[in-house]
């Protein structure tokens, strides 16, 4: 079988120009030249949602910003993933995920290993100027590895996607609306309970916060290994 | 099915209710039905066969005649007389008197701006015909567009002649139909779909539902002649599981339909089949969505995707999609009908045709309304809509539900079109209009409807999830007289980060009942947080507490 012919589109970068396959995402060039863009619910690998909204960049002749993660590139395009007002945007978003939830980094498993924190030291979050909403929620430690805590979930829905893509048991998904929404297992059940969840534990690699997290850890003591989802995809594009 | 079948229906049926003397329509759409219209229908069937008059008066029940707060409404076509109120103890004497046109009961004057200055394409059936029998739609020019359309014209002819009429989609965004057709038909050969949004999820708003209720078969025939035009051949029509006599006159519209031929496999001995389906939506605002709709009968969740591809190019199934309204459909059997150029000469430059609005709130007379576009706002309220009752000032009109704005006095010869609207910081939306007047706190208000967008939020992205419910935060604060000045720069903060990052229009539209409070009603902001404090909140705080002690 012969493979169609790849075209190439030429685009600009905060003015640097650079060349893109026409399959890929205004977020796939700037990682390849090395321009970063913030992201959240993005990982490679698994599909884009285009849910976090921290990866808006400004498109030149386009009146309303743009997620970079799921838009294509185009030929001319020009793009600006930095400016005063995109910054502020990101960093409020980030502020609002913040006092959403209790994201007290001093006591958290993944302290120092944390996308949600390394993002708010990176574009300069220098304190919340939201209320803070403080839900209670619960922590489900029925897993006999893993735990749950809602307390630090920013509803990515990168565990759900890893579960449902790559690992195929469709374990996690998400129940309710607004505010109330919460990452489950199974019908919401109990992790421990779960007749799907192979016990993998992606979902815990792949997790961006402590939300989720392997037992025995103690602060600071999560970082996460992700090593496996480039080769993973790698391996079965290749078979395809 | 030919033309000639259709005739012949159509005659037969003509020539049957022509026996009759009398017609009497009792509305049993849902506004009416709720205050006991089918006793009311049953009575008076009941009544006209004891008085052995069977054969002289036909008792039909029909759908919406628009003015619900009037119900239950029983017409008497023959004598152009429209009764209100009307109970089942009314029977006898609606019986009795049929013949002189002298009933002793609630005469409802058809003769008044409510009536006469509306202008009927949408609802033009509507009150007049049985929705559950097909007959009686043919009889009255019902799916001759189809047939015209199948046997006469092509495809590409359809879709100019949508082009050419100027209609938009009636399911808010106003994105023209004809372009939105003649995308989903550029896609080549290959499974297609087209669906019907019957979602509906705008507080107050029940234009759909009234459509679908007194005439499902135009919403269907519509639907057919989109797929003929689009190549397409199964469609879907998602509606509200909380509009069950909806649900159930559609149910019968399509048998009746598979049985005539005009629905199903090779339809009028052509190439084109098409299969309808209905599927339910389980209440969630956010499933209106188009996106979130597709998703939903697909059987995931209901939450919406990034657009573009936008399911025109990529739908259902990734498949192909056409997704329109009930109410744009509603309009597509007229325009084949009667043509693109009568359409177009109705309603302004760049809006045609007509819109339904659902009045409610602070006017004499609430109901359904069908109006053409260009009509100016003022018109609508204080003469169909018979001005503000009991003396009372006005104050403000919102159109689009939670995704609108409230309109002040200063904006009411605003004609009534979708940009002149979006001008003026509002929007089109689907339909619903609320008025209100002195007695109502715009901030609570505002507060009302961001309480809906904060909890009808799907929750997928992070500005409106979050950044609703701290607007509604402020907002309660407002209101209870809690808030600073620094509170309202935040509110306004809000507005702007959730309006331009949010990833659907549910979040994207949110702020815009705030956003246009804030900018015509400021100083009712301003009186909540300086110590002053709201008189209008006060009053109903102390009737509120009267009521529970
Ligand atoms: C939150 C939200 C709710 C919506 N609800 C409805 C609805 O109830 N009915 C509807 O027809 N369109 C609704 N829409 C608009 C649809 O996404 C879509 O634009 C429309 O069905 C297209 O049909 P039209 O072109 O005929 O208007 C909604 C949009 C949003 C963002
Ligand atoms: S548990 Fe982790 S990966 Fe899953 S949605 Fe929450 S933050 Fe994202
Ligand atoms: S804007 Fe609101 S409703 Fe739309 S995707 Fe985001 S969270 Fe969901
Ligand atoms: S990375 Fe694009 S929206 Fe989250």
């Amino acid at each position: 079988m012969t493979k169609a012919p790849v075209r190439i589109k030429t685009l600009t970068i905060d003015g640097r120009e650079v060349g893109a396959r026409e399959d890929q995402t205004i977020l796939d060039v700037a990682r390849e030249n090395h321009i970063f863009i913030p992201t959240l619910c993005d990982l490679p690998g698994l599909t884009a949602v285009g849910a976090c909204r921290l990866c808006l960049v400004e498109v030149r002749g386009v009146n309303r910003l743009l997620p970079a993660c799921v838009t294509a590139v185009a030929e001319g395009m020009e793009v600006s993933v930095s400016s005063e007002r995109i910054d502020r945007y990101r960093r409020s978003i980030l502020e609002l995920l913040f006092a959403e939830r209790n994201h007290v980094c001093s006591v958290c498993v993944t302290n120092g290993h944390c996308d949600l924190q390394s993002l708010a030291l990176k574009l300069g979050m220098t304190h919340v100027h939201f209320p803070y909403q403080y839900p209670r929620l619960p922590v489900d430690a029925s897993h006999e590895r893993f735990v749950v805590d809602h307390n630090r979930c920013i509803l990515c829905t990168r565990c759900v996607r890893v579960c449902d893509e790559i690992e195929g048991a469709h374990t996690w998904d998400v129940m309710s609306r607004g505010v109330d929404c919460r990452v489950i297992t199974d019908l919401a059940e109990p992790w421990g309970k779960s007749e799907s969840c192979t016990g993998c534990g992606k979902c815990v690699q792949v997790c961006p916060t402590g939300a989720l997290s392997e037992k025995g850890k103690s602060v600071a003591e999560m970082s996460k290994r992700r090593q496996f989802l480039p080769y993973l995809t790698l391996m079965r594009e290749a078979r395809r | 099915m030919t033309i000639e079948d259709l005739r012949t229906i159509a005659e037969n049926e003509r020539q049957a209710q022509k026996k009759f003397q009398h017609h009497v329509c009792v509305c049993i759409a849902a506004g009416c039905l709720s205050s006991g219209a089918d006793q009311v229908r049953d009575a008076i069937k009941k009544e006209v066969a004891e008085a052995g008059m069977a054969g002289e008066v036909l008792v039909k029940g029909v759908g919406c005649m628009g003015l619900c707060s009037a119900g239950p409404l029983v017409s008497v076509e023959t004598e152009d007389q429209l009764f209100a109120n009307v109970t089942p103890e009314d029977a006898s004497e609606l019986v009795r008197s049929i013949d002189t046109g002298t009933a002793d009961l609630k005469h409802c004057d058809t003769a008044v701006p409510f009536f006469e200055r509306q202008q009927k394409i949408v609802l033009e059936n509507s009150g007049k015909i049985d929705p559950e029998r097909i007959e009686d739609y043919i009889s009255n020019d019902g799916y001759r567009a189809l047939v015209t359309a199948i046997t006469e014209m092509t495809p590409p002819e359809i879709v100019a002649l949508m082009v050419k009429s100027g209609l938009r989609g009636r399911g808010g965004a106003g994105y023209p139909t004809g372009l939105k057709w003649s995308t989903v038909s550029k896609t080549g050969e290959q499974a297609k779909y087209v669906i019907c949004n019957a979602d509906e999820g705008d507080p107050g708003a029940f234009m759909d539902r009234a459509v679908l209720e007194s005439d499902p078969h135009r919403v269907l025939e519509g639907m057919a002649i989109a797929a003929y035009a689009v190549g397409a051949q199964n469609g879907f029509i998602y509606v509200r599981a909380e509009y069950p006599l909806a649900v159930k006159h559609l149910k019968t519209a399509i048998k009746q339909a598979e049985r005539l031929g005009l629905l199903g496999n090779n339809i009028c001995n052509s190439r084109f089949s098409f299969h309808v389906d209905i599927r339910l939506g389980a209440g969630a605002f956010v499933c209106g969505e188009e996106t979130a709709l597709i998703a939903s009968i697909e059987g995931q969740r209901g939450a919406p995707r990034p657009r573009p591809p936008y399911p025109a190019q990529e739908g259902l199934w990734n498949c192909p999609t056409l997704i329109n309204n009930v109410e744009t459909f509603a309009n597509v059997a007229p325009i084949v009908r009667n043509g693109a150029a009568w359409f177009a000469a109705i309603g302004t430059e760049k809006s045609k045709g007509t819109k339904v609005f659902a009045l409610a709130g602070r006017v004499a007379n609430t109901g359904l309304i069908e109006v053409p576009m260009g009509i100016t706002l003022r018109e609508i309220i204080h003469e169909i809509g018979g001005g503000i009752p009991d003396g009372k000032q006005y104050k403000a009109v919102q159109t689009g539900g939670p995704s609108g704005g409230c309109i002040p006095e200063q904006h009411l010869d605003s004609p009534v079109d979708y940009e002149s609207l979006a001008r003026i910081g509002s929007i089109m939306g689907s339909g619903g209009m609320i008025v209100m007047d002195e007695t109502s706190c715009m901030v609570d208000v505002a507060k009302y409807f961001m309480e809906f967008c904060a909890s009808e939020s799907c929750g997928k992205c992070v500005p409106c999830r979050t950044g609703t419910r701290q607007m509604l935060a402020i907002l309660e604060k407002i209101t209870a007289g809690e808030a600073t000045a620094a509170d309202l720069a935040l509110l306004e903060e809000l507005c702007d980060l959730v309006k331009n990052t949010s990833l659907c229009g549910l979040g994207q539209s949110a702020p815009n009942p705030v956003v246009t409070t804030l900018k015509y009603f400021h100083d009712e902001y301003d009186r909540h947080i300086s110590g002053e404090g709201c008189p209008i909140c006060k009053e109903h705080a102390a009737s509120s507490a009267e009521v529970s002690q």
